[in-house]
Parts: C-alpha cells; structure tokens; sequence
C-alpha cells in the first residue's frame, strides 16, 4: 500500500512539475529558444502572487486574475524588447542573455523581498483531503494535477485546433515562409512568449501555496521542467505531462526506499531515460 | 503606356559580401505576365526575394502600385498584395494541406480565391485535406504551394521555378492551368529555367546574367539566338 500510495502522490506531484515543464516546452517548440530564466520567472509569478494575496488581501487563486495577464506582458514585452534580438541561427546568444536574466531576477527579487522564505495562504484548501478507499488525496495536489492537464489541454487545443496555434507552428516551421503569410514573427514570438509566462503564472502561484519559496530557488524548478520536458519528447505537451509524472513518480518511490533519495532518485530516472531514448518517450509527432 | 504594378529602380541585392543584383531596372504592367529567366545562380531567386521582401532594400528600389516597398518587411508586403510560391515548394510540414492553404488565406484580401474555389481546381486537395503536406507527392505538394499563395488573393504572383523536380507531365499539367489561375487582373513573375514552358504563357521576358539583365522584350520578338546569347553570354 505505501508503493501504490508513493506512486498516486508522485503522479499528482509530476502535475506541478508538468506545470513548470509547460511554458519551457512551448516556447523551445515555437523559436527553438532554451530559456535558463524559466526557473526565476516561475519563483517571480510566485512574488507577484504573494505580493496580491497580502495588498487585497484575496485568496491565491484569486490572485491568478492579476498574475496571469501580468505574467504574459511581461512576457510579450520581454520577447519583443529582449529575446527576439538573441534569435537567430546560434543557439549560445539566448542561453547567455536568458542566464544573464536569471541572475537580475535573483538579485532584483533578493532586493525586493530579502532572502526569508515566504508562502502564500491558501486556508483550507491547504489542508483540506479526501479518502479514495485505502488512499488520501490532498485536495491541493488533486487540483494541482487537474489544472496541469487542464492547461495541457488547452495549450494542445490551441495549438492545433486555432488559426493562432496554426501560426506558432507554421512560424516554427519555416519563419521566412511564415512571414510571407502575413507573419510578424516578432509578434508571434511575443504571443508565445506571453503564453509560456501565462503558463508560468499558474505554476508559480501552485508552487507557492504547496511549499514555501525564496528568490534563490529558482534553478531548482527550471530542472525539474526541463526534464519532464526531455523525459516526454521536446515539442510534446501531452508528453511533457507524462514526463512530470514519470519525474514526479521516480521523486516519491525514491523517497519510500530511502528518504535521502527523493531528488537523486528523480536524476537517476531522467538520466536512464536520456541514455536509452536520447529524443524522449513520445517525440514531436504532427497533429 | 499602361499602369505599372511593378517596377524595380536600380535594384541591388547583397549576401553578405557577395553582391547578386546589380542596379535591375525591371517593369510589369497590370495583368502582365512576364518571364525572369536566366542560369543557375544569375539571381532569379534573389530578385523574388527582394520583391516579397525576404531580402530587404532601399524603400525605392521596389515599388508596387507606385508606393515604395523596398524596405516593407515581407509580412507588410504579403497584406499589400504579393505573394510567393517559392523554390522547392517550402510547406510548413507540421500544417495539414488544409491548413497550408488556411494559412495563406491569413491576410484576409477580399478576392475571388477562397477554399472552395481551390479544391474546384485541384480536386486532389480537398481529398487529402487533412492529410500531413508531407505525405503529397510532389507535383501535390506543388498545387498546395500555388493554393497557399492564391489565398491571400494577391494582385501579384510570383512563380520561382514551379517546374523544378516535377514529372514532365505534371508540369505540363501545371502550365495548362496557369492561364486561368492567373486569370483575369492578376500579374504575376514567373522565374523558370525551362525556358519553353517560360516563353509559353509570357507577354515579356527578362533574361538574368550574373546579377544583370543581359535581354529583354516581348516573348514574339526575341529570337532563340538572342536568348542563347544572354542565357550563357556567349557569342
């Protein structure tokens, strides 16, 4: 019963992880572009949110009404102010400017916040859980994986079922040919970017109300998505939802074999998966 | 002199350090069809680049309805009027064939193209709507790339060698039905190495040598020899 249990609550742990996993997957999927920040932009939208529920005095969840759209200017600013000047044909200018990034936003947020580790209040919904016969769900968790698939969903519905996502993939395709279609791919870029920092907002606010964060632990999250993002399949998001879970799972039954290993047991398990499937379980398929 | 929809100015065209145009001076009437035509690497391509604005240039070295275009990003260009079927065809190979030609229809000129009136011209289309633009055979994929450009209903088509890597029967199948997808006020460019096929459906021709326009005139008044001459600089 504790290995079933270890697997039901790594599984809802891998939707978090998917979470983070989301908005790395999305925008490496439409401009090729690694982003090293991703981490502390999630350990931001999680201050922003913070910064919310303590100045209105709102739940978290109520806070995702502020934090998502800021998250996605912020976003589209970033892309079309910043990042589009990185893209090209070298992939080293945007992981040196994104890291750069992530280094300013550690120091800014240290600045603004201080080191204290913070949390946000989320009340019952903290505590609160419900018995699935033998097994408790944590209702935060169970949310936490509902949102994640919910977000997947939707971002695999826009992708392929939108003349917007039409635009993503086409401009992924082949920007020359995308721009003879009437793309901007600057703007497109900046769409995408908007909706990986939207994705990234709901993370953050998940992440803050499950455990508490300061500006330092940023780095910790980015790797975690970027390997549920390799796990899966790079481009894949149904896949990378699998690979949060896989992360999330191999996390919590290395823990039931020996509480020191929760983290290493995750590594292990991703780097098993590199070494027999370098591409990932489900590599990008078209439509 | 009838109106220009067309005309370069002293064009030229740089890859880094190495120049392929030089100072093209080139007109097209409205609902002209003419020919570019000329070797491998004499800048056919790059002309067309230049005009859809891949390659960007003086604002008034292209103008296009006697507005200055040169230095249009391609996307403005595209909402003005011109499209592209380029090299090699270029779908976007995670769009299905519907969606390639959805896709081309994106800057939403009013015109006589739409879905519907594309699937009537290549019934096979609409067959494999749904289907990976991948999985087309070539001369397919083709009718897709002309599709894709149709959409946007341009009043200017460029054509950059549709015939390259195609069955012969297919592209004549192909320039059988160029006449009535050029149709009526449409002008369009056509860039070809098949000189022929070229000359068939053209009122004029342009001949390209080395980033120069080494011939030109209306397709009944130049000889072969003349054409000879300018294709290989040749006496």
């Amino acid at each position: 019963m504790e290995w079933i249990n270890a697997v039901v609550q790594g599984t809802l742990l891998g939707g978090l992880y998917a979470l983070f996993a989301a908005g790395l997957s999305l925008i490496f999927g439409v401009m090729r572009l690694v982003n090293i920040a991703h981490g502390d932009l999630i350990v931001l939208a999680a201050y922003l949110g913070l910064t919310t529920t303590v100045m209105l005095g709102v739940h978290p969840l109520a806070a995702l009404l502020l934090v998502v759209p800021a998250m996605a200017g912020i976003g589209y600013a970033l892309q079309r102010v910043v990042l589009n000047q990185t893209l090209g044909g070298d992939i080293l200018p945007p992981l040196l400017v994104t890291f750069g990034l992530s280094v300013i936003l550690q120091n800014a947020l240290l600045e603004g916040y201080t080191a204290d580790p913070q949390k946000m209040n989320a009340g019952s919904l903290e505590t609160a859980s419900f018995a699935l016969g033998p097994l408790t769900l944590g209702a935060l968790p169970v949310l936490t994986f509902a949102v994640a698939v919910g977000v997947i969903g939707g971002l695999q519905w826009l992708f392929y079922r939108t003349p917007l996502g039409r635009a993503f993939r086409a401009t992924s395709d082949n920007q020359d040919i995308a721009q003879l279609m009437g793309l901007n791919k600057a703007h497109v870029f900046g769409l995408a970017m908007a909706l990986a920092l939207a994705v990234t907002a709901i993370a953050g606010i998940f992440l803050g109300i499950r455990t508490s964060f300061d500006p330092s632990i940023g780095g910790g999250r980015l790797i975690f998505g970027f390997e549920a993002v390799i796990i899966g399949g790079l481009g894949n998001l149904w896949g990378t939802l699998a690979g949060g879970v896989i992360l999330g799972v191999a996390q919590t039954v290395g823990a039931v074999i020996n509480p020191g290993w929760q983290l290493l047991a995750g590594h292990i398990v991703f780097l098993v998966i590199l070494a027999i499937r370098p591409n990932g379980l489900f590599p990008r398929v078209s439509g | 002199m009838p109106d220009l929809i067309l005309s370069t100015h002293g064009l030229d065209a740089h890859y880094g350090d190495f120049q392929a145009l030089y100072g093209l001076d080139l007109a097209l009437s409205t609902g002209d069809v003419v020919a570019i035509i000329g070797a491998n690497g004499a800048g056919k391509t790059t002309l067309l680049r230049s005009i859809a604005g891949l390659l960007r240039n003086r604002a008034d070295a292209i103008r296009f309805r006697g507005r200055p275009i040169g230095a249009l990003r391609a996307d403005r260009i595209a909402a003005t009027g011109i499209a592209l079927v380029p090299e090699g065809r270029q779908l976007f190979p995670s769009l299905s064939v519907e969606e390639n030609l959805l896709i081309g229809g994106r800057v939403k000129r009013p015109g006589p193209w739409s879905l519907s009136k594309i699937y009537a011209l290549f019934p096979v289309l609409e067959e494999r709507r749904h289907q990976p633009s991948t999985t087309l055979s070539g001369g397919q994929q083709q009718m897709v790339a002309i599709g894709r450009a149709l959409m946007s209903n341009p009043d200017l088509i460029l054509f950059d060698e549709i015939s390259l890597g195609l069955a012969p029967i297919i592209i004549r199948d192909i320039y059988t039905a160029l006449p009535d997808i050029i149709g009526e006020g449409m002008s369009a460019l056509i860039v070809e190495q098949d000189i022929t096929k070229a000359l068939s459906v053209s009122s004029r021709v342009y001949c390209l040598q080395e980033g120069r326009i080494s011939l030109e005139g209306a397709c009944g008044e130049i000889t072969r020899a003349e054409i000879s001459r300018a294709y290989f600089g040749m006496e």
